[in-house]
């Protein structure tokens, strides 16, 4: 699953994101926006999110309610954005176990995950500086902390 | 295993510790490069309640993906870069057509080897071909470079890419590069700085290197390098750059990948991954309805020069449009003078602005459902170029100059005979 898939180069000049997730993987799937639903996880195999650079990849996901993707890999951009963006990203060998209409629920600190299918499955938590900026929902609220206090009144 | 890798020594070097693999260091960023997306940056800096840019000279601003701006919201997000790039004084700002950002940066002596380079395009990866440790990052995390001058990084593994042999006749630097990922596989390096070493590359020129290091993200890569020689110091020093070269300890990959390439054949990647790669003549039933020439991949001059050896005399098949796209207004300038130009458009090419052009799908050259192109470009996924019913296939300029002749895929040995 490349991020072309997930949100087409074409739309890329709309920087408004309820309208830009509109699109979000239509080319595979043109009713994916109006069927995802909120709190809906995405389950992936290999290499998800490689391609392009593009943070709208998981900020339309996000936008349009997804928790969490579980993957069997992810490309690495796409890892660092949707931590950025506050999108949980967790990398699990056998998500290929988990079906369509299962409830999972994903401990992102203990590193664990389990489904209502029975998958139970554990995998290396976060390091505290990118849990810290998940918890925070995104880095841009994570800087916002650390910028405020530290910068000094220039007068201009 | 004692050596160190030259991704350790760079991001040692950028951290100021001594950075073992697997090691999450903060180090500080020597360039920052967007494009376009700088409209997005800035949003996200401002959100930050950022305030100024850590250093304004360290900020290069190029427009190449939508330039000129071919729908209103393209203008609108230009202008607000531009005002940005105004109110923050940044200098370094490439806004008129001078060509794709990975292109533009070292020809205006940006690049320098060893420094740590990070762009919000995933090809940042092509400034590897000059010893620098470059990768691509996203919008916000690049707003937090520009806030902070630094960021978070995870000391990668190496692939150690040995590539030995002389390259055969019809054969250029894509084709190895399409041939290593066929073999490695789309997630092959990922995470991994790819190191390319051994006697092909050596004889590569820096363009053809460009080619390799540009690529390596497709095979999931952090980073690729080429380590620089006498070539890159030439190219470097003739652009007032320079830098601290860094080199690898022998005995540091944590992986390595052999190949041979004297008996390579040109090389496709068909649709819709870049590692589904085959050779070209086993392709030859696919008729194409335009033939792409440009990219940050191979939109440079030695890449324009080979698709006019080929042209040479002959035309475009009528069945096909042959788009060429120069990676620089430079690049254009050179191939006028050299009549580069006058033959490829003498052979019935279109000649578009140096820019991505139909690369991403976003500019000039899309392709309608159920068409078929062959491009010098780097990815060939669903919807890349156009329709999601279209199909896009990877090759070198070669093999592109010789499909555009046939009208269908060919092996470019089989029209230079
Ligand atoms: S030429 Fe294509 S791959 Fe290169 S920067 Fe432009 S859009 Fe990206």
């Amino acid at each position: 699953m490349n991020t072309d898939l997930i949100i087409p180069g074409r739309y890329l000049d709309n920087y408004d994101m309820s309208s830009l997730a509109q699109h979000a993987m239509e080319d595979i799937d043109p009713c994916f926006a109006t069927n995802v639903k909120e709190g809906d996880v995405i389950v992936a195999g290999r290499n998800f999110g490689c391609g392009s650079s593009r943070e709208q990849a998981p900020l339309v996901l996000k936008e349009l309610g997804v928790a969490a993707i579980v993957a069997e890999s992810f490309a690495r951009i796409f890892y660092r954005n949707a931590i950025n963006v506050g999108l949980p990203v967790v990398v699990c060998a056998d998500a290929s176990r988990l079906e369509d209409g299962d409830t999972v629920e994903i401990d992102l600190v203990a590193g664990s995950l389990r489904s209502s299918g029975g998958l139970v499955a554990e995998f290396p938590p976060l390091p505290s500086k990118l849990l810290e900026i998940l918890e925070k929902g995104g880095l841009v609220n994570a800087l916002k902390e650390r910028l405020r206090p530290c910068r000094p009144d220039t007068g201009q | 295993m004692s050596g160190r890798s030259f991704a350790q020594k760079a991001l040692s070097r950028a951290s100021g510790c001594d950075a073992a693999v697997g090691d999450t260091v903060v180090a500080k960023v020597d360039l920052a490069m967007s494009h376009e997306n700088a409209a997005l940056v800035s949003s996200k800096f401002r959100e930050m309640g950022a305030e100024r840019i850590w250093d304004p000279a360290k900020v290069v601003l190029v427009f190449d993906h939508r330039m000129p701006a071919n729908t209103v919201s393209a203008a609108e997000g230009h202008r607000k870069v531009r005002l940005f790039a105004e109110e923050e004084g940044i200098e370094s700002f490439y806004r008129h057509g001078e060509g794709i950002c990975h292109q533009v940066l070292p020809e205006m002596g940006h690049v320098r080897s060893g420094e740590l380079i990070v762009g919000s395009d995933s090809h940042t990866t092509t400034y590897g071909a000059f010893g620098a440790f470059a990768t691509g990052i996203g919008a916000t995390e690049m707003a937090a470079v520009w806030a902070t001058g630094e960021l978070w990084f995870r000391v990668p593994e190496t692939l150690r890419l040995s590539i030995e042999g002389r390259l055969p006749e019809g054969c250029m630097s894509k084709d190895v590069i399409l041939k290593a990922i066929g073999e490695l596989g789309a997630d092959g390096a990922d995470y991994c700085c790819v190191e390319y070493v051994g006697g092909a590359v050596d004889g590569m020129s820096v363009s053809s290197r460009m080619v390799m290091c540009n690529m390596a993200v497709e095979m999931g890569a952090k980073a690729g390098v080429c380590f620089p020689d006498d070539k890159t110091r030439r190219y470097l020093g003739e652009r007032g750059s320079g830098g601290e070269e860094l080199f690898s300890d022998e005995d540091s990959a944590q992986h390595c990948h052999s190949m041979d390439v004297s008996g390579l054949v040109p090389q496709v990647a068909a649709p819709h991954s870049v590692d589904n790669v085959l050779p070209a003549d086993e392709l030859s039933d696919v008729s194409v309805d335009q033939a792409v020439l440009g990219s940050c991949t191979n939109g440079r001059l030695e890449d324009l020069r080979a698709a006019a050896s080929l042209l040479k005399g002959r035309r475009v098949s009528a069945a096909t449009r042959l788009i060429v796209v120069p990676a620089s207004r430079e690049t254009a300038l050179r191939a006028m003078e050299d009549g580069t130009m006058r033959t490829l458009m003498e052979a019935g090419a279109i000649v578009t602005n140096p820019g991505c052009g139909p690369c991403l799908g976003a500019h000039q050259g899309l392709l309608a459902a159920g068409e078929t192109a062959v491009a010098t470009t780097n990815r060939n996924f669903r919807g890349r170029m156009g329709s999601p019913e279209a199909e896009v296939y990877l090759a070198s300029p070669l093999t592109v100059a010789a499909s555009a002749v046939t009208g269908r895929i060919t092996d470019p040995r089989e029209v230079m005979r």
